[in-house]
């Protein structure tokens, strides 16, 4: 504290920067935000477009795909394991976690920047260099690597295996360097958030999304180090034939697929945090409530956290584990339902009595609940071991975490978009498009997986090229489920196209709005719209209250900002 | 720099930002040789003969960079009471020394990699020795990288007496470094 008296002051110099250190090498917090926003939003498109190939190919085998052409098998491996890898690191981690970190969290806690800014653009350019590294391995001899998102050996060890002798470890790579960014962006998050709040700002006022960032960067921190050893060993493994993973040679496959997992499984509630803190904050100022239980969510997302490191063997009960340490890991996994619940009817309890205004964000937000329970709901079959010998590694899996992941990724996202655009570019997006998008994305995204999971219960096994060389699965009605399944992406994918357009056209066009066009609380609603660089030009905010201080009883507003002097 | 940040000069929580940045990269370099250490274990337990290969190790040398590493971590303290002081002169001689005493371990590791690959113990040799070449490694990638970083802090910042608390952070960092060291050397050279 002691430090802080003698610069808080406004900015006095003031020039105007070129394109290329305004836009490209910025070290302004908000800029990089978008960096990595955009690139997000690129990489989904791709991953996007991956999913669309490879589902043309499970509807009408052998048909030549529009804007791709026969797929061969090797290609449809590489495409598979590309979009998985995709959405995972190259979508819902930069987006969720960067963008949203990195526009947010100096804002919210009223602050001018990141603690570290040139470290922060060090760690979109680590990241941006990563994704090129990413697509460079698609066009390389072999092809990309096909090897599955886990990339389990001896298959990702071994080129004779996976046939992608370049592929392989260029994949490999840009995985690494992906983490290394986050590691990176993850230190600027936690120690902005714990150095660089606003004056009178209390750990209890810290709106729910910071602390979704923060928790979810320590998890990260704490679970992806085991995962960084074992991508050194992989990597030695695939390029200078060492054998950590070999047991022709006294190596141990599945010690790959622990550290792989004892990352993998922290992983999903690093990218759920934030999404469920967007959902929270986004609930609060259309129902006009106060968040109900903030401490009861904040503790039970720490509890998350902590519990989310002893259950990843649940993702090998059928990978010669222990069956005694089965019994274990199903009781954990049972277990971390409870926090998730507990956080699901704390924002339940939010719109208990609100009044609710069903606008574009607003929707999406009510929709990742009820689409992320039955995400939820469904794990519990997989979670317990009994069951989850059946159903591994079916599409009853996929459809699964796929009703996780959307809403996290996609829905989540959208809310955080349609409902920040304001104070990202000054003007509104467009209601009636937006929820238009909606219906079109939720109604489609549904219409996709509920086949999935009769087809995953019937004991469709995953990764395969062609269902009709299997005579169990070759059926009629089985493939009749898979066109539905591939029609409904591809409505699901034209409706992007409404979001895309009306986000072009908004930026231009939208309905031009003031600082507090939602009438919000938290100090980013502050800051003009736009935010200039230093953010707060009228001097940085002081804290008097929580966040979510909406419908006081005897206050004229229904509103209290935090920094508003009682 | 175009301007002051003010969010660099804000310290809630009492501790600088640079000393609380490198306490986070230290609990994410605990993990990362964590989990390198513990698949080490789990492999060393299943497999008895590895012992033999344990006794190749040449625990003299290894002994002796034990001793580097722990009277460079005493020089550099010794750089941090100097740079508390405001003594430019002092402080780079210490933080010099700790280079020094870093190098010299370099000097001595690669004198054994050099003997042990002479005798045939190359890292594909069986998995003891691709653990120890990749944990060996990439704890004198680390000795490396605060060699480097060291040697920027004394000549461009200490020289032109500024940021005088990096003296501190690359402390804690060498430190870790060195309790690395502590645990990889009876792992892999004294456990027989």
């Amino acid at each position: 504290m002691a430090e802080v008296a003698h610069a808080e002051v406004g900015h006095d110099e003031h020039h105007e920067p070129s394109f290329w250190s305004k836009y490209v090498f910025s070290t302004d917090h908000k800029i990089i935000g978008f960096q990595y926003l955009f690139t997000g939003m690129a990489m989904a498109l791709i991953g996007g477009f991956f999913a669309y190939v490879f589902r043309m190919q499970l509807a009408f085998p052998g048909a030549s795909i529009p804007f791709w052409g026969t797929l061969s098998p090797a290609a449809y491996n590489s495409l598979v394991t590309n979009h998985g890898t995709i959405m995972i690191f190259w979508v819902a981690m930069p987006v969720l976690i960067a963008a949203m970190g990195n526009f947010l969290i100096p804002l919210m806690i009223g602050c001018d920047d990141m603690v570290f800014p040139r470290i922060n653009r060090l760690s979109y350019q680590i990241f941006l260099l990563s994704a090129i590294i990413l697509i460079i391995s698609f066009f390389v001899p072999g092809g990309g690597f096909g090897g599955a998102w886990t990339s389990y050996p001896p298959l990702s060890a071994e080129a004779k295996f996976n046939a992608t002798p370049f592929g392989a470890p260029l994949w490999l790579i840009a995985v690494t360097l992906e983490i290394v960014a986050f590691l990176l962006g993850g230190i600027n998050f936690i120690t902005t958030t714990m150095n660089a709040r606003a004056k009178g700002m209390k750990m209890y006022d810290i709106p729910i999304i910071v602390w979704m960032i923060v928790i979810a960067s320590i998890l990260f921190m704490a679970s992806v180090g085991p995962l960084v050893a074992g991508a050194v060993m992989l990597l030695f493994d695939q390029t200078i034939g060492t054998s950590f993973f070999d047991p022709n040679a006294g190596g141990d496959p599945v010690l790959w697929q622990h550290l792989f997992w004892f990352f993998g499984h922290p992983e999903v509630y690093v990218v759920l945090l934030p999404a469920m803190g967007i959902v929270g904050e986004v609930m609060c100022t259309f129902a006009r409530k106060k968040l109900f239980g903030y401490k009861m969510i904040l503790f039970s997302s720490v509890g998350l956290g902590i519990l989310s490191f002893f259950v990843w063997a649940h993702h090998q009960f059928i990978s010669g584990v222990d069956p005694r340490a089965t019994y274990l890991f199903t009781t954990t996994t049972l277990l971390i339902s409870i926090p998730v619940a507990i956080m699901l009817f704390a924002y339940i309890g939010t719109l208990y009595g609100g009044s609710i205004e069903l606008n574009t964000p607003m929707l999406f937000a009510l929709a990742f609940i009820g689409e992320f329970l039955v995400g939820g709901v469904t794990g519990i079959w997989l979670g317990s071991s009994g069951t989850d010998i059946f159903l591994h590694d079916t599409y009853f899996v996929l459809a699964h975490f796929h009703y996780t992941f959307v809403p996290i990724a996609i829905i989540a996202t959208f809310a955080a978009v349609y409902y920040w655009f304001p104070k990202m570019f000054g003007r509104q997006m467009n209601d009636f498009w937006g929820k238009i998008h909606f219906w079109g994305t939720i109604i489609s995204f549904n219409g996709i997986f509920i086949p999935l999971f009769i087809l995953g219960s019937a004991g469709q096994h995953r990764r395969i090229y062609n269902y009709q060389n299997f005579q169990d699965l070759a059926s009629s009605n089985y493939q009749d489920m898979r066109v539905f399944a591939t029609s409904s992406l591809i409505v699901m994918l034209v409706f992007q196209a409404v979001f895309i357009i009306n986000f072009i056209v908004s930026l231009k066009r939208g309905k031009k709005v003031g600082n507090n066009p939602w009438k919000a609380n938290t100090l980013e609603w502050v800051a003009p719209s736009p935010p200039p660089h230093g953010n707060f030009p009228e001097g940085m905010p002081e804290v008097y209250r929580g966040p979510y201080e909406y419908s006081v009883e005897g206050r004229e507003k229904d509103y209290w900002p935090q920094n508003e002097p009682a | 720099m175009a301007h002051q940040i003010i969010a660099t000069s804000r310290s809630r929580t009492g501790i600088p930002t640079g000393r609380l940045a490198v306490w986070w990269v230290v609990g994410s370099e605990i993990v990362i040789f964590g989990g390198l250490i513990a698949s080490y274990l789990l492999n060393r337990f299943l497999h008895g003969s590895w012992a033999q290969e344990a006794a190749v190790t040449n625990t003299f040398i290894g002994g002796i960079n034990t001793f580097w590493l722990l009277t460079s971590s005493f020089f550099v303290i010794l750089g941090h009471a100097a740079s508390e002081q405001k003594d430019a002169k002092k402080t780079r001689f210490w933080l010099w020394m700790t280079i020094m005493l870093g190098g010299f371990f370099m000097v001595f590791k690669a004198y054994e990699y050099a003997t042990e690959i002479a005798h045939g113990k190359t890292i594909f040799t069986n998995n003891f020795w691709s653990f120890y070449y990749t944990a060996t490694g990439l704890h004198g990638f680390h000795v490396l990288c605060g060699m480097v970083i060291m040697a920027i802090i004394a000549e461009n910042d200490i020289k032109k007496e500024r940021n005088w608390h990096r003296v501190e952070n690359i402390g804690i960092y060498w430190h870790f470094v060195d309790v690395v060291w502590i645990f990889l050397f009876p792992l892999l050279y004294i456990a027989k």
